[in-house]
């Protein structure tokens, strides 16, 4: 305000400017909300998530779920492997006995009971109603304790400043982080990034799919085929299978 | 006659105390810049990774922690077990058991990936997590010392004397079981899993705070002039022999019993045999440092036990006990998880490979700077309150 009552310029473009960031934030709020799912839309008990591997159709030279994993949550690493995430690996398998040699993708199993959840002293560490185990990057202080209590070694702790990140994969350096079976994808009616690639650029060797849906493809597959948790012996109820191995 | 005339302050104008004093600053202030340069560079410059993720800060931390609980060892002889001969000790010994545990959980905390939101930790619990339960009983643990020093200082409280002492004695105990608890419930990894990490952590508890109790009675000695008197050491000493033997003990039952079954043997010849660095300090430095050479300097030669052979004894017993935590803590990540039992893996994330780990200068200086911060709180409180026996009461 000038002395003789009258607008400068100047204050007036502040104000204008005010007012419209007040507004566009305003109006970003309505539409992520006017987006959000309802209530009967949340994640339900009634749907298990789970994934079915056939490492018969897993090459080992093949990596595409990885590349597509990395792709899709921007999983860049620094060039330091021992430090560098990894939300999925492949794995070869060579048994002692006969050399027979098998490979295979290792991600978050997604367990019924998951030891990364029952150590987290926060409460960080959660698993959906859906069985989707995820970690809450607000309330995870980065003590790491779910990275040894995983039987799966398929956590990793962020060790330096990440830059662009994608928006709906949140990450934060100091936190723990793994397999998120591309939640975001799943609420929007789609399949995870590495299942994606796999039809896509691999070999068809992952099947997603409601483990509790008697009629899908993998509720299906596991009812009529042999297939195999990981560590069965830990009696963790994984949402991930594995057959031929 | 007030009791508190049988207890004194420190007081000291000894130059040499003064540089012991700012030389404790210097290194808690290089301790916390470490700490501030892992966290604002991320733990990439420690020498963690993603396949040992608690390293050297990790031992120092439980080192203290232990200490701290079997600190309290010596009020509990008097309060608990009626030795009077420690009672005038018992005020210095509840003292050292909260500097300890601070200065373990200061460590704890600023090794964590976001230590700013330690707030998080005290308002979100999941009581399913031994974890979550540690941060009660050791905060929890504070708070029942204070009370138990309150009413040894108060004339007037002290008949709740003994009933304090009790509970102290048993919160220590569920203390320490829950920081065994930590290790022993971890089902992924191949040396931990066991319910004999309790034991194992209990009956080292009483041998890292005995033999710290005595090395830091006698460190105080330098600018106090007060000691435990020669026998009540040598006594203490031989209850540390008794601790020592019996930590041996609980460990050989340990791997041997692990021995037995052949899932375990991949990871107990890592130990035993096959470990490298690993197995050396397991030998030299657990075995060698932390048992044989405590109980061949107590028990061998003549039953007077000098102050020199008690404090040899001690810091001998402390060593053992950083090489126990170091192979149990880092060697016990750096042994390879088993996902397929009979079958080799390989994969770009170090599957089915001894993980690597080095200790940087960042987390050596984060640990010496938690046990500079006991000692520093220690004397500073030992030159606010009379917590340490006055000569004439013996």
């Amino acid at each position: 305000m000038t002395g003789s009552g009258t607008v400068s310029r100047r204050s007036l473009l502040k104000g204008a400017t005010a007012c419209a960031a007040i507004t566009a934030a305003g109006g970003f709020r309505i539409v992520e909300l006017a987006m959000a799912k309802s209530p009967e839309d949340a994640a339900s008990s009634l749907v298990r998530w789970g994934m079915l591997i056939d490492t018969e159709k897993c090459a080992s030279d093949c990596d595409a779920c990885v590349s597509g994993c990395n792709s899709e949550h921007n999983l860049e690493g620094m060039g330091r492997p021992e430090t560098d995430a990894q939300w999925i690996r492949k794995l070869d398998i060579t048994d002692n006995q006969t050399g027979h040699v098998s490979s295979l993708p290792m991600l978050c199993q997604h367990c019924e009971n998951p030891p990364c959840v029952d150590v987290c002293p926060t409460g960080a560490s959660f698993k959906r109603e859906d069985g989707i185990v995820l970690v809450d990057k607000h309330t995870c202080i980065g003590c790491r304790y779910c990275v040894i209590a995983c039987p799966y070694k398929a956590r990793s702790f962020v060790h330096e400043n990440l830059h662009n990140q994608k928006s709906y994969s949140p990450r934060g350096k100091g936190t723990v982080e793994s397999c998120t079976f591309c939640v975001h994808r799943i609420d929007n009616g789609r399949t995870p990034a590495c299942v994606e690639s796999c039809q896509s650029d691999g070999n068809g060797a992952m099947v997603f799919g409601d483990l509790n849906d008697k009629a899908s493809e993998i509720a299906v597959k596991i009812k009529s085929e042999p297939s195999r948790q990981v560590r069965e012996d830990l009696e963790l109820n994984t949402g991930v299978r594995y057959q031929n191995v | 006659m007030s009791k508190l005339e049988h207890f004194r302050i420190l007081k000291s104008d000894d130059s040499g105390y003064r540089l012991f004093i700012i030389l404790l600053t210097i290194l808690i202030a290089v301790g916390y810049a470490a700490a501030h340069h892992m966290e604002s560079h991320g733990h990439w410059v420690s020498g963690m990774n993603n396949q040992v993720v608690w390293g050297l800060p990790h031992v120092f931390a439980i080192l203290l922690i232990l200490s701290a609980s079997g600190a309290l060892n010596i009020g509990s002889m008097s309060s608990v077990f009626g030795q009077s001969h420690y009672k005038s000790w018992s005020r210095f010994s509840g003292l050292l058991a909260i500097v300890l545990l601070v200065g373990g959980l200061i460590v704890l905390v600023l090794d964590l990936g976001r230590p700013e939101r330690l707030v998080v930790a005290m308002t979100h619990y999941n009581f399913k997590s031994i974890f979550a339960w540690n941060i009660f009983l050791y905060s929890g643990f504070v708070a029942v010392v204070i009370v138990y020093l309150w009413v040894q200082f108060q004339r007037s409280l002290n008949h709740y004397v003994e009933p304090a002492g009790l509970f102290a004695f048993i919160w220590r105990f569920v203390l320490t079981s829950g920081t065994g608890g930590i290790f022993g419930f971890i089902v992924a990894r191949e040396l931990y899993d066991s319910a004999m990490m309790i034991p194992v952590f209990i009956v080292l508890s009483l041998v890292l705070g005995t033999s710290v109790f005595l090395l830091v009675q006698r460190l105080t000695y330098r600018w106090s002039g007060v000691a435990l008197e020669t026998e009540t050491a040598g006594k203490l000493a031989r209850l540390l022999g008794i601790f020592v033997a019996l930590e041996l003990f609980l460990v050989m039952a340990f791997h041997l019993t692990s021995l037995y079954s052949a899932e375990h043997q991949g990871v107990e010849w890592f130990i035993l045999s096959d470990g490298g660095l690993y197995t050396i300090l397991f030998w030299i430095g657990q075995v060698g440092f932390g048992g044989l050479v405590p109980l061949a300097v107590i028990y061998a030669g003549s039953p007077e036990l000098s102050m020199r052979r008690i404090l040899v004894a001690s810091g001998c017993a402390v060593v053992g006990a950083f090489a126990q935590l170091y192979v149990l803590i880092v060697g016990g990540q750096a042994y390879p998880q088993i996902l397929f039992p009979g079958k080799t893996v390989q994969s770009s994330f170090y599957d089915g490979v001894v993980a690597s780990y080095s200790p940087s200068i960042y987390e050596l200086a984060l640990g010496v700077g938690g046990v500079s911060l006991s000692m520093l709180g220690l004397f500073v409180l030992l030159r606010i309150l009379p917590f340490l026996p006055d000569n004439r009461a013996g």
